[in-house]
C-alpha cells in the first residue's frame, strides 16, 4: 500500500478534528436542547471544562475492581478514536479506510460495548450489572438494525467499504432510493439508542431505574470517567459521520483533489451543526420510553431496515 | 521423497495414539503416570498430526488399502479399509490435530483421582476417540467410515458416562447413545442408497454412480438426518445440552470442538463430493434448518444457568451457522456460481476451525472452574478473575472470539458469511432472492445475541463479587492446564489475525469441492488485507485493525499518565452511595437472561412460580423447557412405552403359558405348511 502524503495528512487531520470536535458537538447539542426547553444554556465549551476538571482529580476505584475495570476506559476510548479515523468524514482518501469496512466498524462498536458492559459487571454492584444487562439488550437489537441500514447502502453501491459508498453516492446522478428512506429512519432510531439519547436513555438524569449509560459508568471517576465521557462524545461523532456518509455524502474530499479538504472541513462542521440541532429537536419533542418498550422501538428499526433491503430487491434500486 | 510418506506417517501417529491408550492400562489407577507421562506425549503427536495434515493439504491425494476388515465371504465382497487423504480430509485432520493438542496438554493437568472411571481406562477411551475421529475423515469407503463412526460414538459414550455413579449422567449418556444411533442408521441407509445396488462401497465407486434426482434426494435427506443428529441440528439437538455437562471437561471440549465437525465433514463429503448432482432445494433445506438451529440455540444459550449447558447451546447455535453457510454454498453450486459457492464454503470451513478452537478453550476453562470451585451453576459463581486470573483472561479471549468480535477468529467467518449474503443478488428464483436479506438479518441477530450470551457467561463467572463464601478459596489452574488454554487462545487469535494465510489452505478444499478458490484474489491485495473480490468491494485487515486500536489505547493510557498523575485510590464501591451491598444484589444468571426470556417468550415452554407479596417465605421458581421435548420426544416416548406395555402382556412369566405359545405357533405353522 502506497500512502500519498495528502492521504496521510487527511488521516491525521481527521483524527485531530474528531478528538477536538466531538466534545464540541456534545456541547452544541446540550446548548440547543437547553434553548429549546427554555432554559439558560451552558457554554458551548462546557464539555471541555468538565473533561479538564475530571482529568485533574484523583481516581478512585472500588476495592474489588480488577485490571479489566482499569483497562476498559482506555480500550473503549481507543476503539472510538479508531472508529472516528475509519469513517470517511473529511476525505475518502484515508490510509486506514481499507482496514475496516462497514461490518468491521460495527464489530468495533460491539467490541467497545462488550468491554464496557464487562467492566460494569466487574465491581459487582446492583446498578453495574443492571446497566450491563440493559446495554447488551439495546446492543443486540441495535447492532443488526445498524448493519441492515448499512447493507441497504451496500446493495446500491455494491460495496461494504464506507469510502466506496461515499464515492459512489456523492458522484452518481442524484437519485432517490426508496430503500435508503427506510434505512434512514432505522439509522436514526439506532443512533438514538446507541448514543443513550432521550427516547431510550436520558444523559441528563441520574434516575437509577431508567438509566443505562449512567449505570454502566457509575463506578468510574476522574480520568477514567473523563475518558469514558469523551469516548461517548466520540461515538456520537462517529455515528453522525456514518449518517452523513450514508445520507449526505456531499462535500467530502476525494483522492484526486486533496485541496478539497479546505472545503470539506467547513462542510463537515456545518453538516454536524445541522445534525446536532436535529438531534436536540428530536430529544426535546419525544418522551423517555419505559425500558421494556425499548426492544419494541428497536425492533421497529430492525424491521424497517429489513423492509428497506426487501424494497431494494423488489424495485432493483 | 516418497509421495506416500504423509499418509503412512499419519497412520503411524494414529496407531501410536491407540498404543498410548493401551499402555495406560498397565497401571490404570496411577493418575500421575497417566496424566503427566502419557498425555503430554499424546499432545506432541497431535501437533505432528496437525503439521502432517497441513502439508497434505497442498499435495495431491494419497490412498492406501489396509488389509483389515472382513474376510471374503460367499455372498459378500471382501471388505477392506480404504483410506485416502485429500484436501478436505487434510483440512479436518489439521483441525483435529490443532484442537486435540490443546485438550491433551490440558488433560495432563486436569485428570484427578476418584472421578469416576479409572484414569487408565479414560485414557484408552480418550485416545480411541481421537483415533476414531481421525479415521472418520480419512475413510475412503462406507465400511471403514461407519466402523470409525461407531467407534467414535461408543468411545465418546463411555467418556461421557465416566462418572457413571450419578444417575443423571447415565441417562444423559443413554440419550446421547440413542440419538447417535438414530443418526448412524440414517447414514448407513444413505450409503446403501449411494452404492446403487453395485455392492461396492468404496467412495471411488459411489462417486461414479449416476443416481436419479429422486434417489439422490433420498440420499441427501438421509445424510442430513444422520449428520444432523451428530451436529445437533434442531430437532435432533436434545442430546447436546445433556451430554456436555455430564462429560468431563476435556471430553466436552473434544466433542464440541471436533466431533460435531466430523458431521460437517460427512455432509460436505456426501453433498459435494459423492453426489454427482445437486438440486436447488437441498441448499434451501440446509439454510432453513441451519437458521432455525442457530436462532433456537442462541436464544436458549442466553437463558441457561449451568455453564456447560450454556456452552452446549452455543455449540448448537454455531453448528446452525455452519449449516447456513453450507446451504448457501450448495445453492450457489446448483446455480453454477462457483465464486460465490467458494466464498460461502470458505465461511463454513473458517468457522469450523474457529469454533473448534474457541469452544474447546471455553469448555476447558469451565473444567478448571469446576475443579477450583466444585460448581457448575452460574448462580453460585462470580468474581473468579481475582482468584483465577489465568483462566479468566484466557477465557475472555475465547468469549470475545465466540461473540464474533474483531480482531478474533469468530469475526472473520461472520464477516465472510455476511459478504456472501451481500454478493447474492442474482439468483434465478426471485423467491430465494427475497429470502436472502431476511436470512442475513436473522444471521446478524444471532451473532449479536451470541455476544449477549458470552457477556453473561464471562461476566457472571469471572466478574463481580463471589456469590458464595467458598469461592474466595478457589485457586488458579495448574501449569499444564494453562498451557492447554493458552495454546487454544493463541490459535483463536492467530486465526483471527491471519485469515489470508488460513484461506490459502481452505482454497485447496474449495477447489476440490466447488472448483473455485479464493486464494488468488485474496493474495492480490497483499497478505495483510483480506479482500475476497476487490478492495473496492470489501476489505478487512485484522492485523492493522488490532494495531490501530492497540496504538490508540496505549497512546491514550500513556498520555493520561504523563499529563495527569496516575494515582489510584481504592475505596468501597460507590453504587449510588448505598452502603449495604452484598453479593446477592448482583444480577444472577437468571436475571441477566430475563430480558431475552421476555422478548423471545414463544421460544420457551416456561413454568413460573411467582411469590405473592404476603408470603412469609417467598419462593421464586422458573423452569424452562424446550418445545421439542414436549411436542416430539415426550409423545414418542409415551408411544414406545405404550407399545412396550402391550407387548409386555404376552410375558406372563409362567412356563406353562410360554409352552402354550410354542404349541400355538407350531400348530399355525403346520396349518400353513400343510396346505
Amino acid at each position: 500500500m502506497l500512502v500519498s502524503p495528502y492521504a496521510f495528512l487527511a488521516q491525521l487531520l481527521q483524527f485531530l478534528v474528531a478528538l477536538a470536535a466531538a466534545p464540541l458537538l456534545t456541547g452544541w447539542i446540550n446548548q440547543w436542547r437547553a434553548w429549546l426547553q427554555n432554559k439558560t444554556a451552558p457554554s458551548l465549551l462546557q464539555p471541555y471544562y468538565v473533561l479538564h476538571k475530571l482529568f485533574q482529580k484523583e481516581a478512585v476505584a472500588a476495592e474489588s475492581a480488577s485490571m479489566l475495570f482499569r483497562a476498559t476506559p482506555y480500550i473503549v476510548f481507543g476503539c472510538m478514536a479508531s472508529a472516528c479515523g475509519i469513517v470517511p468524514a473529511l476525505s475518502t482518501d484515508l490510509p486506514l479506510a481499507p482496514v475496516a469496512d462497514a461490518i468491521a466498524l460495527v464489530g468495533l462498536f460491539a467490541l467497545a460495548r462488550v468491554f464496557i458492559s464487562l467492566a460494569a459487571m466487574d465491581v459487582g454492584t446492583a446498578f453495574g450489572t443492571l446497566g450491563a444487562r440493559r446495554e447488551m439488550l439495546i446492543g443486540f437489537l441495535a447492532e443488526p438494525a445498524l448493519l441492515m441500514a448499512l447493507f441497504s447502502a451496500s446493495l446500491i453501491t455494491n460495496s461494504t467499504s464506507l469510502t466506496a459508498i461515499v464515492n459512489k453516492m456523492a458522484h452518481s446522478q442524484f437519485q432517490l432510493y426508496p430503500s435508503m428512506a427506510f434505512a434512514g429512519v432505522a439509522f436514526t432510531i439506532v443512533s438514538l439508542a446507541e448514543n443513550a439519547r432521550v427516547p431510550v436513555d436520558n444523559p441528563a438524569t441520574h434516575l437509577e431505574l431508567t438509566m443505562v449509560h449512567e449505570a454502566l459508568i457509575l463506578e468510574y471517576s476522574a480520568r477514567h470517567l473523563a475518558l469514558l465521557e469523551w469516548a461517548s462524545s466520540l461515538k456520537l461523532f462517529a455515528y453522525s459521520c456514518i449518517g452523513l456518509a450514508l445520507f449526505f455524502p456531499y462535500g467530502v474530499a476525494q483522492a484526486d483533489a486533496p485541496q478539497a479538504m479546505l472545503i470539506s472541513l467547513p462542510a463537515l462542521l456545518l453538516k454536524l451543526a445541522v445534525g446536532g440541532f436535529a438531534l436536540a429537536l428530536i430529544e426535546t419533542v419525544s418522551a423517555k420510553l419505559r425500558i421494556f418498550r425499548v426492544p419494541e422501538f428497536l425492533a421497529v428499526a430492525f424491521v424497517l431496515a429489513v423492509i428497506g433491503l426487501l424494497v431494494h430487491g423488489l424495485l432493483g434500486a | 521423497m516418497d509421495r506416500m510418506l504423509d499418509l503412512d506417517t499419519i497412520l503411524t501417529v494414529i496407531t501410536i495414539w491407540v498404543g498410548i491408550g493401551v499402555i495406560a492400562l498397565v497401571a490404570p489407577r496411577h493418575t500421575r503416570y497417566i496424566a503427566q507421562g502419557l498425555f503430554p506425549f499424546s499432545a506432541v503427536l497431535s501437533l505432528a498430526l496437525g503439521g502432517l495434515a497441513l502439508h497434505s493439504l497442498f499435495v495431491p491425494p494419497q490412498a492406501v488399502v489396509l488389509p483389515l476388515g472382513l474376510p471374503r465371504l460367499p455372498f459378500l465382497p471382501g471388505l477392506q479399509f480404504h483410506l485416502r487423504i485429500d484436501s478436505l480430509s487434510a483440512f479436518f485432520l489439521a483441525v483435529i490435530g490443532a484442537t486435540s493438542a490443546g485438550t491433551s496438554i490440558f488433560s495432563a493437568g486436569y485428570l484427578r483421582k476418584g472421578e469416576g472411571t479409572p484414569p487408565g481406562l479414560q485414557c484408552l477411551q480418550y485416545h480411541l476417540f481421537l483415533a476414531a475421529m481421525a479415521v472418520v475423515v480419512l475413510a475412503d469407503d462406507a465400511y471403514s467410515f461407519l466402523v470409525a463412526w461407531e467407534t467414535m460414538a461408543l468411545s465418546s459414550y463411555f467418556l461421557v458416562i465416566a462418572n457413571h455413579r450419578v444417575a443423571s449422567i447415565r441417562s444423559a449418556g443413554y440419550l446421547y447413545l440413542l440419538l447417535a444411533h438414530i443418526g448412524a442408521v440414517a447414514i448407513l441407509l444413505c450409503f446403501g442408497v449411494l452404492q446403487a445396488n453395485t455392492g461396492d462401497f468404496t467412495f471411488a465407486n459411489l462417486r461414479t454412480q449416476q443416481l436419479t434426482p429422486f434417489w439422490a434426494s433420498i440420499a441427501f435427506v438421509l445424510a442430513v438426518i444422520g449428520f444432523g443428529a451428530k451436529a445437533g441440528i434442531v430437532p435432533l439437538h436434545v442430546w447436546l445440552p445433556e451430554a456436555h455437562p455430564a462429560a468431563p471437561s476435556p471430553v466436552s471440549a473434544l466433542m464440541s470442538g471436533i466431533m460435531l465437525k466430523t458431521a460437517v465433514y460427512g455432509l460436505l463429503r456426501i453433498a459435494f463430493d459423492l453426489l454427482h448432482i445437486q438440486i436447488w432445494w437441498w441448499g434451501a433445506l440446509l439454510l432453513g434448518l441451519g437458521l432455525l438451529t442457530a436462532m433456537f440455540g442462541v436464544v436458549f444459550t442466553t437463558v441457561q444457568t449451568d455453564m456447560k449447558r450454556l456452552l452446549a447451546f452455543s455449540s448448537i447455535e454455531n453448528l446452525g451457522l455452519i449449516f447456513v453457510s453450507t446451504g448457501l454454498a450448495l445453492m450457489f453450486r446448483t446455480y453454477a456460481m462457483p465464486a460465490l459457492a467458494a466464498l460461502a464454503l470458505t465461511a463454513t470451513l473458517f468457522h469450523v476451525a474457529a469454533h473448534a478452537l474457541f469452544k474447546s478453550l471455553l469448555f476447558l476453562a469451565t473444567g478448571s472452574v469446576l475443579h477450583a470451585t466444585g460448581e457448575r451453576n452460574l448462580g453460585k459463581l462470580g468474581g473468579l478473575i481475582r482468584t483465577m486470573p489465568w483462566v479468566a483472561w484466557l477465557s475472555l479471549i475465547g468469549a470475545l472470539a465466540a461473540s464474533g468480535l474483531p480482531p478474533l477468529a469468530g469475526f472473520v467467518s461472520e464477516w465472510l458469511l455476511l459478504q456472501t449474503f451481500l454478493f447474492t443478488t442474482h439468483l434465478p428464483t426471485s423467491f430465494l432472492n427475497m429470502l436472502v436479506p431476511v436470512v442475513a438479518a436473522a444471521v446478524v441477530l444471532v451473532a449479536a445475541l451470541s455476544a449477549y450470551a458470552m457477556v453473561k457467561f464471562f461476566g457472571v463467572i469471572f466478574l463481580g463479587q463471589p456469590r458464595e463464601e467458598k469461592l474466595r478459596h478457589s485457586y488458579d489452574a495448574s501449569l499444564l492446564e494453562r498451557v492447554g488454554l493458552a495454546w487454544l487462545a493463541a490459535g483463536s487469535i492467530a486465526l483471527g489475525l491471519f485469515p489470508v494465510q488460513a484461506i490459502d489452505g481452505i482454497d485447496r478444499v474449495t477447489r476440490l469441492l466447488v472448483g473455485f478458490g479464493l486464494g488468488p484474489t485474496v493474495h492480490a491485495s497483499g497478505w495483510l488485507l483480506l479482500a475476497p473480490t476487490s478492495i473496492q468491494r470489501a476489505s478487512y485487515s485484522p492485523v492493522i485493525f488490532l494495531l490501530v486500536v492497540a496504538a490508540a489505547t496505549a497512546f491514550t493510557a500513556a498520555t493520561a499518565r504523563i499529563l495527569y498523575q496516575g494515582r489510584l485510590r481504592r475505596a468501597a464501591a460507590w453504587d449510588c452511595g448505598y452502603p449495604f451491598q452484598t453479593a446477592r444484589m448482583q444480577d444472577t444468571s437468571e436475571g441477566f437472561g430475563q430480558p431475552i426470556r421476555q422478548i423471545f417468550e414463544p421460544f420457551f415452554r416456561m413454568r413460573r412460580e411467582l411469590p405473592s407479596p404476603l408470603d412469609a417465605r417467598p419462593r421464586y421458581r422458573v423452569v424452562i423447557e424446550d418445545h421439542f421435548w414436549h411436542w416430539i420426544y415426550r409423545p414418542v416416548q409415551a408411544l414406545v412405552e405404550r407399545v412396550a406395555r402391550l407387548a409386555g402382556r404376552v410375558q406372563q412369566g409362567r412356563i406353562s403359558i410360554y409352552l402354550l405359545y410354542s404349541f400355538v405357533t407350531l400348530v399355525v405353522m403346520l396349518l400353513l405348511m400343510g396346505r
